[in-house]
């Protein structure tokens, strides 16, 4: 198993991360290796870091007031905790989707060609191929061509869920964070949802990191899998190991505990 | 079941209190409305709104006072708007609530927003009519109507701005959108509704305004030729008709009834750009 684990290829190499809110430690010490086009499931009790973690690989934690984060975080060559990459940059490379859908105020059509062009893509018959594009992928293509002008916000819940990530992927991310995607959703939207996170891994080799609270769901798409837990009032990393391993036969008690169901 | 009964009573004399108090706000609303229309129906007419006042006001129109009013007002938005919104934007995207320099901000703006109108008419004239030298003027009105309103407006925008969900920031920045973008696109077009609540607000103060123009654009009646001509707004023609000349009542009416067209055209004006606004997001 270990031997597996290191032929792997790792997209990015986290190192010692520890995150503050004000004083108070969210989680500390946290060092792991996300490997390349497979989905990495982070599972955990609530209030155990999870988010936040997510929120340091793609710098969102810049924009939290108070909060200060320690450690290193490699993608490649880059040097993600430098304070001074270029964050759009950055956050094009890695995508995120969060828990509450929440597309923008605008049409279906611009909620995807706002931040195109915003990234530069000035041809709009290129921003028209990559909306019907996004769309296919995300299979809304049909549910939504005759209303493109319609307002986003009257999409339903897993509608709005499925342009968010469609949106997300029209920037071409190498990663995509997920927190909790579909747990805002009913389960019937949840499935699709999960689908559509099976089918991007599978079609396009996306490197995914998603954050769950559903084991089963878990257990069902992970190619890997880690859990974080509360020890004291500050998150830790407790266990990381191919979703096999992690599942059937871990190596912490804690973990066999959560995944049997008796703790968390 | 007896408390029951009583709590019923009590319930019912509640509930028609609440709507007594709105009823007769309206009714005294209407009143007052219909007072105007009757007394001032019979002057309006396209000579009055296009010819000048004769006899001090009792015969004739209003038309230089019409000009007069409009561009004041015109001074004065072209002013408060641009300011009024950049400090809102300062207010609420790049100064946290501890910063001091916000706080002291925000609770000046507070103060000056209850601050009596004739306070601003004296500044007006000590520092735009003698400090800087624009005398009685068309542009010392607008300038102090512009002060006038600037707390209305910064506040209802900022209002509008941090009423903006977090999510909305969160998930523009992570999708590697620019700050400035996020502002123009996103931030902007919510705080909208804000502005246009604040800006009719403050219109409205502006253009019932007597006491900050009198020692600013002065009340002559004729018509401006430049903006550094003195002008007298319509408020002020209004309470020189019915203050100072004898016989001038109807005319007065006639006035304080354009007076109100305006205004209601402004509210209307005001709420078709906002369903205008929320059709087209
Ligand atoms: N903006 C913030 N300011 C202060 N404390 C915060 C902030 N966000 C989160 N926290 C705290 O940091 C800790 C970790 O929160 P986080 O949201 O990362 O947990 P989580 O594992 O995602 O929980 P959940 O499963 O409920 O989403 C919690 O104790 C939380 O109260
Ligand atoms: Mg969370």
């Amino acid at each position: 198993m270990i031997n597996e684990m290191t032929e792997i290829q790792s997209l990015m190499q986290i190192q010692q991360l520890s995150l503050r809110y004000q004083q108070k430690l969210a989680f500390q010490d946290i060092t792991l290796s996300i490997p390349q086009n497979s989905i990495t499931a982070i599972v955990g009790p609530s209030g155990c870091g999870k988010s936040s973690f997510l929120t340091c690989l793609n710098r969102l934690s810049d924009l939290i007031p108070g909060c200060t984060v320690s450690g290193h975080i490699q993608l490649g060559t880059l040097n993600i905790r430098n304070p001074k990459i270029n964050t759009t940059a950055l956050r094009r490379r890695i995508g995120m989707i969060f828990q509450k859908p929440n597309p923008f105020p605008m049409s279906i059509e611009k909620n995807i060609t706002f931040p195109l062009k915003e990234h530069g893509i000035k041809n709009a018959q290129e921003r028209d191929r990559i909306v019907e594009q996004v769309l296919q992928d995300v299979g809304l293509w049909s549910e939504v061509k005759d209303r493109l002008q319609a307002n986003a916000l009257n999409l339903s819940g897993g509608q709005k869920q499925r342009l968010c990530i469609a949106r997300t992927l029209a920037l071409q991310p190498e990663i995509l964070l997920m927190d909790e995607p579909c747990s805002a959703l009913d389960p019937i939207a949840s499935g699709i949802v999960e689908d559509l996170i099976i089918s991007l891994r599978q079609k396009y080799n996306y490197t995914i990191i998603i954050v769950t609270h559903n084991l089963a769901q878990a257990k069902r798409i992970a190619d890997y899998a880690a859990l974080f837990w509360v020890d004291g009032s500050c998150g830790r990393l407790i266990e990381f190991a191919p979703a096999e391993q992690f599942f059937n036969a871990p190596n912490h008690e804690l973990t066999q505990a959560y995944v049997n169901g008796i703790k968390g | 079941m007896i408390v029951n009964e009583k709590q019923q009573g009590i319930d019912r004399i509640i509930s028609l209190l609440f709507w007594f108090v709105p009823l007769l706000i309206t009714a005294i609303f209407i009143w007052i409305l219909g007072d105007i229309v009757r007394g001032g129906i019979g002057q309006l007419n396209w000579a009055f709104l296009t010819t000048a006042p004769i006899d001090t006001g009792r015969q004739g129109g209003i038309a230089p006072i019409l000009v007069s009013t409009l561009l004041i007002l015109g001074v004065c938005l072209v002013v408060s708007l641009p300011i009024g919104i950049g400090t809102a934007i300062l207010l609420a995207e790049f100064t946290s609530n501890s910063n001091w320099f916000g706080r002291l901000v925000r609770r000046s703006l507070d103060v000056l927003a209850g601050v009596p109108s004739i306070v601003f008419g004296l500044f007006g004239n000590a520092f735009f009519s003698k400090t800087l030298g624009l005398g009685f003027s068309i542009l010392s009105g607008g300038l102090t109507l512009a002060c006038m309103v600037l707390p209305i407006l910064i506040r209802s925008t900022e209002a509008g701005l941090s009423a903006v969900p977090i999510e909305y920031r969160l998930s523009s920045a992570s999708l590697g959108i620019s700050r400035t973008s996020t502002l123009w696109h996103l931030l902007l077009p919510a705080a909208t509704p804000g502005l246009l609540v604040g800006l009719v607000l403050g219109i409205g103060r502006a253009i019932a305004e007597t006491a900050a123009l009198i020692f600013t654009s002065g009340y002559v009646d004729r018509m401006p030729t430049s903006l550094l001509d003195s002008g007298r707004s319509l408020s002020i023609h209004i309470f020189d008709l019915s203050m100072n000349v004898t016989g001038g009542d109807a005319n007065a009416y006639g006035s304080a009834l354009v007076l109100i067209l305006i205004l209601l055209l402004i509210n209307a004006i005001a709420a078709w750009l906002a369903s205008k606004y929320n059709r087209s997001l």
